[in-house]
């Protein structure tokens, strides 16, 4: 428990990623889902984030030629919230065209709504 | 049954031909699109209610499946914040050293100076220990805009239905006459300093926070305020869809070039000869300041596409 108070930032990045994951679940309308999915990647970013930090240390650029691990924070966990960062753009790009798409479609954005127009017009079956 | 054909039965009548032509003639708009889209909904959700089983859309008939799914969805939620609050309480203390996870670290922190030539480590092993990463990175954000373009492209080719460009046409024409003139006068404050920021930022990476993804970034939100303020047929005449799909293409091209020379000669023992320049300056780093700006175009394009090919489904007047 006292662990728990002393990782409180990555604790929240676990519940933020907890919280994304109940709104993809409870919500049918579909980009109430696909702010869960964002809600989800903004926890796993915390959580790098965090992981990389060291008390009292610097963001790695390297400054009056100091080239200590000793005066720098973790720069690894940075560059791979990066790499994060841009295929979470992408992917919501293409999930936010294809619920446009969808709504083209059907004319809705509640899934259940989706699925019962579908089960009803032939030539979506 | 018969809600199949009434995508292609929204056929317009005379008089919304009549409408169309007197807004693209006249120039005039007499009352808000909005009204007519709302009517669309409207006459939807009548057609949808009057039908047989539009009167059973929501699931009725499911109320024990949806008990169910709502039990062992609150379950699972709840486990699996416990489950991953459990774990956090066992990993090392947040702001302390981990010594297990700092071993690729030391390698990045001492020598990446020499290395690399960059004064900023992050853009040292994004673009260059990295650098193959990076360039998957750009191809993701590539492919996904050929998707989105795949999927909502609105050109004369692509024209779903006459009813859908009868909107467009005029939502662009409404937006082009009572264009917000908070939005253009904010507008005309801030670009300037954004796109000289984005530049910046752009351009410092190997020296200062910063770098390709971020600034392209900058500069790509700048162009969508470009295009929000002053409609499309004034940031046609800085950027269009053609050219800004060259630029991103060309981009990611060069990089691909050059990131290969560097692992040819790399892998075969060959000197690369290309000057690392003295650290802290701009012209510093080897490769990572023209990849940057590589890096950068692609975002800035992608960001731009996505914007206008969500806004209208097309970004040139094509």
């Amino acid at each position: 428990m006292e662990n728990l108070i002393a990782n409180s930032t990555e604790a929240v990045a676990v519940i933020l990623f907890g919280i994304g994951f109940t709104m993809l679940l409870f919500h049918r309308n579909l980009f109430r889902k696909l702010i869960g999915l964002n809600i989800m990647d903004t926890g796993v970013f915390l959580f790098l984030a965090s992981m990389g930090y060291i008390e009292g240390r610097k963001a790695p650029i390297i400054v009056n030629g100091v080239q200590s691990t000793e005066a720098y924070i973790n720069p690894v966990p940075a560059s791979l919230v990066l790499t994060g960062i841009v295929v979470s753009v992408s992917v919501t790009a293409i999930m936010l065209s294809l619920t446009v798409r969808l709504y083209m479609r059907y004319h809705t954005l509640n899934l259940d709504e989706i699925y019962s127009i579908a089960d009803h017009r032939e030539d979506d079956r | 049954m018969k809600f199949i054909e009434i995508n292609d039965e929204l056929d317009l009548g005379g008089e919304d031909h009549d409408i169309l032509e007197s807004v693209m003639d006249a120039e005039e708009v007499h009352d808000s699109p909005r009204e007519k889209v709302k009517t669309e909904k409207e006459y939807y959700k009548n057609y949808v209610r009057s039908s047989q089983w539009g009167r059973n859309l929501i699931r009725t008939e499911n109320k024990g499946f949806t008990v169910f799914y709502t039990a062992v969805a609150v379950v699972s939620c709840v486990a699996l914040i416990g489950m991953l609050l459990f774990t956090i309480s066992f990993l090392p203390r947040y702001g302390v050293e981990n010594p297990e996870s700092t071993k690729v670290v030391k390698r990045y922190v001492e020598s990446g100076l020499q290395e690399t030539g960059a004064v900023n480590i992050i853009s040292g092993i994004i673009l260059d220990y990295r650098a193959f990463d990076t360039l998957g990175e750009s191809h993701v954000l590539f492919t996904a805009l050929l998707c989105v373009t795949v999927l909502l492209m609105r050109d004369k080719k692509n024209m779903r239905t006459q009813y859908e460009d009868f909107y467009t046409i005029r939502d662009e024409k409404y937006h082009e006459l009572y264009r917000e003139s908070i939005m253009r006068m904010v507008a005309g404050i801030l670009l300037p300093c954004l796109l000289l920021y984005g530049a910046y930022v752009l351009l410092n990476g190997q020296i200062s926070p910063g770098g390709g993804f971020s600034g392209g970034a900058v500069l790509g939100s700048g162009m969508m305020i470009c295009a929000a303020a002053y409609g499309f047929k004034t940031s046609d005449r800085i950027i269009t869809r053609r050219v800004s799909n060259l630029i991103a293409f060309f981009a990611l091209g060069f990089y691909s070039f050059a990131k290969g020379y560097v692992f040819f000669t790399g892998a075969n023992g060959i000197e690369n000869h290309i000057p690392k320049g003295t650290p802290g300056a701009i012209l510093s780093g080897g490769l990572i300041l023209p990849l940057d700006i590589a890096v950068g175009l692609v975002v800035a394009c992608t960001m731009f596409g996505f914007y206008s090919l969500f806004r209208r489904g097309s970004i040139g007047g094509e």
